[in-house]
């Protein structure tokens, strides 16, 4: 099947590093969207601020590159809006994991129907390569020189206790698989992590597209049963010589819209009309 | 004879002392009496002191007012902490078990003991049904109909049953009757003339920001709670299914705005409240609406700062937060309702420029507007809706977000219309949104495209500021003075340029409402005229006073500033006036 992607493409050519890892993500997107047939229209992709946040410009959907840290809420807004818009959020791991935990943790339990692609590189890039939240402990990097002290932080077992309903995690030099895996974070109803390994070719000199390529391997080969709660938390903590990428879990439970089906009617909120005067009349008279 | 008479319930936080209050408001406005009732109150959910003081009168009510008339006091803490605010030959309900002498009050005035713990064991175990003994002896007091307070006992509490119904009733008659039987010959320096057939209706200054959003078409609510104004989370909450609004109360002020800001560019009124410390967490994302140019109406409700300061007090203190939220130069506007009334429009007006221009508007109020609650004849319900403008399909061709107009307005298009795909970015941008940030910053080219784009959405303050309707002076043309105000204070000052009027003494205001743009030449032309003049201000720092002269060169140097957390009051102003004429 020869895929449509060039409609999927922005008047903007993208300007990341030759070799970036976030070509690789742009490319998945675009399949993913191809293969679902999604009018670009239809779409809203929203970001913040790093490398990875200037990846809706270079698509032809709607997009919104708002400020570091706050793509989950604008995205929840617009979602809530506008149900009908397939919403997407391209981020990155300081952008997500760093100043925007506080929204990563709280989306999490709602479980709105967004998909979240991470394009985690461990490493602040557009700043010009300082440590990341996902930076790996003794990483030196320009601000930190001796080495990282924190630990880094696990996204993919936060993203299962926290409550996400689909948990991923793939590598940007295997476009097809992670095509798959985002394609798949869309249909699934409900809150769709995509954490992606998206090599930094000019800041991180440590977790190179070979040091990936030398350490993971895919869950799906493995006979890993992404329904097991457990089986997924265990996963989620092997980082060392060898690391899963894959769906680590899956599992339904209400979207966060489904509670506002009342307010709906089956109609979203940005077709409703504006109230009357005898709606208006009628609440006045609560204050008499 | 007064026309106002002013009643203050004072007992210990969870006593049931707003309950009382809410009673007493809905006996009033249905019996066709206008209220002003606003509360002291401490951040603390059980004990301490807190007071409600409705004034009652048959005329409207511009302000709290200065001095009570009526104390109705659970506790001897309300001879200590509120007799002070008593007027002379007031009246002072309460149990005989509160003793206090003549020099603790220190005034001549009425006592009227009422066995008000005795009464309420008599029909129930909940010593709360006191205030309700008290209830009915304020009613008497007041030369009120016990018809009155039954109807609303019968309304407030008719999903509660019968029982409770009936134990009400007994209690508020029994008080109502004992001070009719050992009272009966107690003056009363007051007139009030009920009417039920002239029934008002009452709001709070919360409650018409939310109503009137409602009622501008607001589709997404999003608040963190703070004081002052949680209540209006509360109404859109209790509203939500019922008008059709969604609400949701995310993690944090930064989430609510972000929040606010997806829902409105995907194309719903969206409206968000906080208080100072929350909306500071904001700004960066307000700078970004106006960047974005995505429509978005912010209520900040002040209160006593800085930091966390006084969170249950009143204060006008985030003037300069508010200008000055956010980094860099856009567009934006600034709104201060001066009363609870105005609040209404003021939000609808707020959504109207909000979608027009394309930007954000912030209502700032105060804690003293949000929680005032005042009777209201009538509200203008023939809303007008500008949502600007909206492309239609095939509206345009070479669709550019960002397109240069004459007003710096462009097309808007909303997320899921065939034809106009685009991208918001929070980054400087070129016409259609393609980011000039990044490998393109500098370039020679991009220069000129900076200064357009800048240009571009800064010249909409200009046609903002001439759809601005020009200030007027509250009173009369030619005064001795001319008092300067802003937002909620409006009120007092209105009730002294009365007051001063009785005294020969000729006043009038200058009351500001549209602060951002500043209407710099039409304040300058007034203020230039004035004789003397008189700022007020509820903060320590003058702000409107240091703004009036950026804009205007003209300094006022007569200042009453109040910072305590209480509201300035009209007496206040009278004697402040006064000093400066004498002198």
């Amino acid at each position: 099947m020869a895929l449509e992607l060039k409609i999927y493409r922005g008047e903007v050519q993208p300007d990341w590093c030759p070799g970036c890892g976030d070509f690789g993500v742009l490319n998945a997107l675009q399949r993913a969207l191809a293969e679902l047939k999604l009018d670009p229209k239809d779409v809203l992709i929203v970001s913040g601020i790093g490398c990875s946040s200037n990846l809706p410009g270079f698509t032809s959907c709607y997009g919104f590159h708002g400020i570091h840290g706050r793509a989950i809420p604008v995205a929840t807004g617009a979602k809530l809006a506008n149900p009908e818009l397939t919403v997407i959020c391209t981020v990155g791991d300081g952008d997500c994991y760093g100043i925007g935990m506080g929204h990563f943790i709280h989306v999490m339990r709602r479980n709105i129907d967004i998909t979240v692609i991470v394009m985690n590189n461990q490493i602040y890039g557009l700043t010009t390569g300082q440590a990341s939240p996902t930076s790996l402990k003794g990483h030196k990097t320009k601000s930190t020189p001796y080495g990282v002290v924190d630990e880094p932080i696990n996204p993919i077992a936060l993203a299962i206790a926290g409550g996400a309903t689909y948990v991923a995690r793939g590598f940007s030099g295997d476009p097809i698989h992670l095509a798959k895996l985002i394609k798949d974070g869309i249909t699934h109803k409900g809150f769709a992590l995509v954490d992606v390994f998206s090599p930094c070719v000019t800041f991180n000199r440590l977790n190179t597209y070979d040091w990936f390529r030398q350490r993971i391997y895919k869950l799906e080969d493995t006979g890993h049963d992404p329904r097991s709660f457990e089986q997924a938390i265990k996963k989620a903590y092997e980082f060392g010589p060898k690391i899963p990428i894959g769906l680590f879990y899956v599992t339904e439970r209400p979207t966060y819209e489904e509670n506002f089906s009342d307010i709906y009617k089956g109609i979203p909120l940005v077709k409703h009309p504006f109230p009357s005067k005898e709606e208006i009349e009628k609440i006045l008279e609560e204050f008499y | 004879m007064k026309d106002k008479i002013t009643v203050r319930f004072a007992g210990a936080a969870g006593d049931g002392i707003e309950t009382v209050a809410e009673i007493m408001v809905k006996l009033c406005i249905r019996s066709g009496l206008h209220v002003y009732a606003y509360r002291g109150y401490q951040s603390v959910i059980r004990g301490g002191h807190v007071w409600s003081q409705i004034r009652i009168s048959n005329n409207r009510i511009y302000s709290f007012g200065d001095f009570f008339d009526i104390l109705v006091t659970l506790n001897k803490d309300g001879i200590l902490y509120d007799v002070p605010y008593m007027s002379a030959n007031g009246y002072i309900i309460h149990d005989p078990s509160v003793k206090f002498k003549y020099e603790d009050v220190g005034k001549p005035y009425y006592d009227i003991s009422v066995p008000l713990i005795e009464f309420a064991k008599k029909f129930s175990r909940l010593p709360i049904v006191q205030n309700t003994v008290a209830l009915g002896a304020v009613v008497y007091l007041l030369g009120l109909s016990f018809e009155y307070l039954k109807n609303v006992i019968l309304d407030i509490f008719k999903d509660k049953g019968d029982e409770v119904i009936n134990m009400n009733l007994n209690a508020a008659l029994a008080g109502y009757d004992y001070v009719k039987e050992v009272y009966k010959d107690i003056p009363r320096s007051f007139q009030l003339n009920p009417d039920p057939n002239k029934r008002k209706f009452a709001m709070s200054g919360n409650q018409a920001l939310a109503f009137g959003a409602y009622s501008a078409g607001c589709k997404f609510y999003a608040a963190y709670p703070m004081t002052p104004v949680s209540p209006i989370l509360h109404w859109f909450a209790e509203h939500s299914k019922k008008c059709g609004i969604i609400v949701v109360q995310p993690e944090d002020e930064i989430a609510v705005i972000n929040m606010a800001i997806g829902a409105a560019h995907a194309g719903v009124r969206a409206m968000v409240a906080t208080s100072g410390g929350g909306f500071s967490l904001m700004s960066e994302s307000v700078s970004m609406a106006g960047m974005i140019e995505v429509p978005i109406v912010i209520v900040e409700g002040q209160r006593g700062a800085p930091s966390t300061g006084l969170p249950t007090k009143t204060e006008q203190g985030d003037l300069r937060q508010v200008l000055g939220a956010g980094q860099g130069s856009y567009p934006k506007i600034v709104l201060a309702p001066r009363s609870v009334e105005e609040a209404f429009y003021t939000a609808i007006e707020a959504f109207n420029l909000a979608e027009k221009y394309q930007v954000p508007v912030i209502i700032l109020t105060d804690l003293y507007l949000n929680e005032s609650i005042v009777s209201l004849e009538k509200l203008n319900l023939d809303i007008k809706i500008d949502r600007g403008w909206l492309v239609n399909e095939g509206e345009i061709k070479d669709y550019k977000r960002y397109m240069i107009t004459e007003t710096g307005v462009s097309p808007r298009a909303l997320p899921g219309q065939r034809e106009y795909n685009y991208t918001a970015a929070s980054d400087e941008h070129d016409e259609k949104g393609h980011l000039i940030s990044d490998v393109l910053a500098g370039l020679p080219s991009m220069l000129k495209i900076r200064n357009a784009m800048m240009e571009k959405r800064m010249k909409k303050e200009k046609y903002i500021l001439q759809e601005f309707p020009p200030p007027k002076l509250y009173g009369d043309e030619e005064a001795d003075i001319t008092i300067v105000c802003w937002g909620s204070t409006s009120g007092a000052v209105r009730e002294a340029i009365e007051e001063l009027k009785k005294e020969g003494i000729k006043a009038n205001a200058l009351e500001i409402k549209y602060i951002h743009p500043f209407q710099a030449e039409e304040v300058k032309n007034i203020l230039i005229k004035a004789k003397r003049l008189l700022l007020v201000e509820n903060n320590y720092s003058a702000f409107m006073g240091g703004l009036i002269a950026e804009h205007t060169g003209i300094i006022i140097k007569d200042k009453l500033l109040r910072y305590d957390g209480e509201p300035i009051t009209p007496l206040q102003i009278v004697y402040k006036v006064k000093e400066i004429l004498n002198n």
